[in-house]
């Protein structure tokens, strides 16, 4: 039993609205970025082109994929919220859709990320 | 058996911020923390201030952060929550002393949303009579005792003055499904607001938080569909 505990101990729903909102953040920080290298076309395909860089460095490569796994979970996290606000009955299982958030998650994440960072290896 | 309970203390006059205590009390599995508490303040330190009325979970006073979580502290069993204790105030209200909360903005959001029978038609010299169905249609909301837990347990609600929060919404959605009640649409205008249902994340903590067990997220959205419907039934 947690004692000594300062602030709110989240319950599971509390934790799925979390990372929505982290996953939402994240993915927003790299739309600003992505404007930002889709505006240097405006330069021309050598400016563009030289921006290029960032993406190729493998510290970037990871982050992409974190980037992906916001993604993924957002999307598949977004379409739990909408069952609950749509549907009458989604109420009821938002636990259960929480975890099928999450198995779905590990199931499409883990086969992306690997995908991924195998040319770094 | 032996517990340790870790009590946020705070005496306006005395503390510039609160600060936790510590004490170890003699109490039965089956007593609540309530019963604990109750031997602090009668044998240990007779300054603890906290609220409590009935002491049997009908009056909504006794509502607090035990183990990180809302409960009523007459609801809740020693052996439900184990030997070691922490208890602290709700959070996302002021705290007046110890464990008692300044509840006004709670109970000014509770007006808001006129939580009363609204129906202009001449008064019958009878009861209004309504179906078992009807009855039915709101019968979950109609258990909250206002104890505030589920506010309290909204994140929202901590960084949103604004947001009328769950509680408010509830007791609106009792009358607002209530066949024999005139008000929906007065309602559902004030629940309409950037500060009504709209703030809602569906993070369930209220619902989790209800010592009533009342589906208060469940009550909310049907507050919102009905918005976007338009159908009150």
């Amino acid at each position: 039993m947690a004692s000594n505990y300062r602030g709110y101990r989240p319950p599971q729903g509390m934790v799925s609205w979390a990372l929505h909102r982290l996953a939402g953040l994240g993915v927003l920080v790299f739309l600003l970025l992505h404007i930002v290298d889709i505006f240097a076309v405006g330069y021309g395909p050598e400016a563009f082109n030289d921006l290029l860089f960032i993406y190729r460095h493998p510290i970037f490569r990871a982050g992409e994929v974190i980037l992906v796994a916001g993604l993924y979970y957002h999307a598949l996290n977004g379409i739990r919220i909408i069952l609950v606000d749509f549907w009458s009955k989604g109420w009821k299982y938002e636990r259960q859709m929480f975890y099928a958030v999450v198995a779905l998650f590990l199931l499409s994440f883990i086969p992306t990320a690997i995908l991924m960072l195998r040319p770094l290896f | 058996m032996q517990v340790h309970l870790r009590i946020q203390r705070f005496n306006p006059e005395v503390d510039s911020k609160p600060y936790y205590e510590d004490h170890e009390v003699e109490v039965e599995p089956t007593d609540r923390v309530l019963d604990a508490l109750n031997k602090v303040k009668w044998f240990h330190d007779g300054t603890l201030t906290y609220r409590r009325s009935c002491a049997h979970g009908v009056c909504g006073s006794d509502a607090m952060r035990i183990n990180g979580r809302n409960r009523l502290a007459c609801k809740v069993l020693i052996r439900d929550v184990g030997t070691n204790i922490t208890i602290e105030p709700l959070v996302g209200f002021r705290v007046i002393r110890d464990l008692v909360v300044d509840m006004e903005p709670f109970f000014n959001a509770y007006k808001s949303v006129l939580p009363f029978l609204i129906n202009d038609d001449p008064a019958p010299t009878t009861e209004r009579l309504q179906s078992p169905e009807d009855r039915e249609r709101f019968d979950d909301t109609t258990k909250c005792i206002l104890c505030a837990c589920c506010t309290s347990s909204c994140p929202i609600t901590w960084t949103n003055d604004e947001f009328v929060g769950p509680a408010a919404i509830v007791n609106a959605h009792r009358f607002i499904f209530d066949s024999r009640d005139q008000g929906a649409a007065e309602r559902l205008a004030v629940l309409n607001q950037k500060s009504g249902v709209w703030r809602c994340r569906t993070v369930f903590n209220c619902t989790e938080a209800c010592p009533r067990g009342i589906q208060v997220t469940r009550a909310i959205e049907e507050v919102k569909r009905t918005l976007l419907t338009g159908d009150v039934s």
